[in-house]
């Protein structure tokens, strides 16, 4: 679960890590009272969106004046911000966050990871701060500094100083960034986060470090443990398609194509939609119905695909062990009646009771189009996508 | 033979009494040498009870020690399962497999750091468990779709797993044994270390190996093939057309920081002279091809 960068400064306060002073604004007026308050000569004007790269989309204005403060405020809130993640369409910003302006010597990047081959919590740090720490791996590798931390002792001194001393932080601020380091580390534990960046830590023209920016991502998994991570949730920021799908426990994803899928188990539903593709045709969506897709499953899932409006056929594609295909069938034909479905469904059904499952596809008198393995079902989906049926 | 597991393992298993642990040992008591296989169940609060005529004892320690049972698998819910695989890897088991899905990642890193140097194996979590077709079934696999032979499969997924499985069946390939390692990012057995116990196993003839996106196992397991196995492989890897930064479902399968990709994963295997497919629905046929030569 991400959140947005001014309540990742908060959660970094909480764990002893300086940050700007500043205040989330969900209104123009609210951004000027604001910078009145926080005082002094400039200010950062930022827009609050999950997505990064917000400076280079225009969604970060210095401003030197209360004017500016307002002007900032206006172009931003309410624009459809576009960034390298966010899509075509851009997002639209609903918060700022005004913060006191840092006369800035020097940018760092410090993040924590979870390194899967190695099994344990990694720092990343460079000295490239500000950039985007894929970018920097990817020109200049050598320029990352990687610490494996022992759970068992936490970040020690000695490695935090030997990081922060590798990417130029100066020796008179070393206490300052064993203190930024291990609060980040224990945010990042004690929070359950599977991504903790701040980019950039920067040195300011007093020689205080502060973090410029905060992003976070949350373990979903372990949210029941942390009701106030939840409390920072925003649905604005996510996928209603998505937060639909979520209620009825059901993964759902959208994709850009015109062919939706109902899979159980996530490996076949990547699967289902790789070979969709294979065929020619193009996957609307990812859906993984889980391990006990009821009528009531199988609806919602209709139904979701269906308000997508490029929708031109439907594949449902199962491998029943513990779920029973004939219960599946029934499912489905109940589904497609409740949905008055529209556009062409393909089903292929294998494993537990298949036989009875495709009868009861065949008596329902619906036109469902069956599929006799992945490989025929992906075609007939295919063509009747491109209404060749 | 077989890889783990046979027909002469005893296992206990941790979280039987609830709903899912009931239903899947029924079906795994039911599933060839099972009744003789499953011997122990393990809930504190119910310990001295039984249930279809398997008896619950309130450790792992005390299940092992009465029924000499050295594998365990896993049912229990998410916030407790961390803590039911450092209970079996305590009490030195072999083997354990954990079944459930949704364990916090930070939970099974302090788990794996306290696995280092012990004896105990883990399969999982977020797996279908493993099956030695016509011996023994540990875990939530259908047992019908399988048969009894000389391919090895090891997967991320369950269905797509069960998928594979069917296709062999269906051109008359039956299996040696079948591992679902899981898909969570932070697991026990890998691709590599099953790939190595198929490799040693006289009664396997080749495997098929099904992966998918995000972290790099799967990489690190084409190249060890390269150099070292004896035994041709076919392999699969899910998610071509996920998009990057999206969990795909299971907890592991993302692809950040352009780490992790289908098809930077294929380049890999193929270089290392396993048999990719891109078309899932032909595992079984690439491997029949193979076997004919």
């Amino acid at each position: 679960m991400k959140i947005h960068e001014y309540q990742g400064k908060e959660v970094l306060r909480q764990f002893g890590v300086p940050t700007p002073r500043g205040q989330a604004c969900f209104s123009v007026d609210e951004a000027v009272g604001a910078a009145r308050q926080l005082g002094g000569g400039v200010w950062v004007v930022k827009a609050q969106i999950h997505a990064g790269g917000r400076g280079k989309g225009g969604g970060v204005k210095v401003a030197k004046s209360l004017d500016e403060v307002r002007n900032a405020a206006q172009r931003i809130l309410g624009m459809q911000l576009v960034t390298h993640q966010t899509g075509k369409e851009g997002q639209l910003v609903r918060r700022l966050l005004v913060e006191e302006g840092a006369a800035i010597a020097k940018e760092f990047y410090v993040g924590m990871v979870i390194d899967r081959a190695r099994q344990c919590v990694a720092l990343l740090a460079s000295s490239e701060g500000g950039m985007e720490i894929e970018e920097v791996a990817a020109r200049t590798p050598e320029k990352i500094h990687k610490v494996w931390i022992d759970p068992a002792t936490g970040l020690r001194d000695a490695e935090a100083d030997a990081v922060a001393r590798a990417i130029g932080i100066p020796d008179a601020a070393l206490s300052q960034a064993r203190s930024v380091l291990n609060g980040l580390y224990r945010a990042f534990v004690e929070k359950d986060a599977m991504l903790a960046e701040i980019n950039p830590l920067v040195l300011t023209a007093n020689a205080q470090l502060l973090a410029l920016d905060a992003k976070f991502n949350f373990d979903g998994n372990a949210l029941y443990r942390h009701p106030e991570i939840v409390a920072y949730r925003d649905l604005d920021e996510e996928d209603p398609a998505e937060i639909e799908a979520s209620k009825f426990d059901l993964s759902y994803i959208s994709l850009d194509g015109d062919i939706g899928c109902l899979v159980n188990g996530a490996g076949l539903a990547m699967a289902t939609m790789d070979i969709i593709k294979l065929y020619g045709g193009s996957p609307a969506n990812f859906l993984d119905v889980g391990g006990g897709a009821s009528k009531e499953k199988v609806t919602e899932a209709f139904k979701l695909m269906l308000r997508n409006s490029k929708l031109k056929a439907i594949l449902v594609n199962i491998f029943g062990g513990i779920m029973k295909c004939d219960v599946i069938a029934e499912g489905v034909v109940a589904a497609a009646r409740e949905v008055h479905l529209s556009v062409p469904l393909v089903v292929r059904l294998a494993g537990t009771n298949v036989e009875l499952g495709k009868k009861i596809l065949v008596e329902s008198g619906l036109p469902i189009i069956s599929g006799n393995d992945m490989a025929d079902a992906a075609q007939k989906v295919v063509a009747a996508a491109q209404g060749s049926h | 033979m077989s890889i783990l597991i046979d027909k002469n393992t005893r296992v206990m298993t941790q979280g039987m009494t609830g709903k899912v642990g009931q239903f899947h040992t029924v079906a795994c008591k039911a599933y060839a040498n099972g009744a003789n296989c499953f011997v122990a169940g393990v809930n504190p609060k119910k310990a001295g009870e039984q249930f279809e005529g398997i008896p619950v004892y309130a450790s792992v320690r005390d299940a092992k020690a009465a029924t000499g049972a050295t594998v365990s698998v896993i049912y229990v819910p998410p916030a407790g399962a961390a803590a039911a695989i450092d209970e079996a890897v305590e009490a030195d088991l072999d083997l354990v497999i954990c079944i459930t899905e949704g364990i916090p990642v930070h939970d099974m890193l302090r788990t794996r750091y306290k696995m280092q140097g012990r004896k105990t194996l883990l399969i999982g979590p977020n797996c279908p468990g493993l099956i030695t077709p016509d011996e023994i079934k540990i875990g939530i696999m259908p047992g019908h779709i399988h048969r009894k032979g000389r391919i090895g499969v090891v997967s991320r997924s369950g269905t797509l797993t069960y998928e594979a499985v069917g296709q062999l069946t269906a051109l008359g390939l039956g299996q040696s044994s079948c591992v679902g390692i899981g898909g969570d990012p932070i697991n026990g057995l890998k691709h590599l270390d099953v790939m190595r116990l198929f490799n040693d196993d006289p009664e396997t003839d080749a495997v098929i190996m099904v992966g998918e996106i995000g972290g790099s196992d799967e990489e690190e397991c084409a190249r060890w093939i390269k150099d070292n196995m004896k035994k041709p492989v076919v392999g699969f890897i899910a998610g071509i057309t996920a998009p990057p930064g999206k969990r795909m479902g299971h907890a592991g399968a993302i692809i950040s920081g352009g780490q992790g990709g289908a098809e930077a994963k294929l380049a890999v295997m193929e270089e290392c002279g396993i048999h990719v497919t891109r078309n899932p629905a032909e595992m079984g046929r690439v491997m029949q091809k193979l076997l004919k030569g």
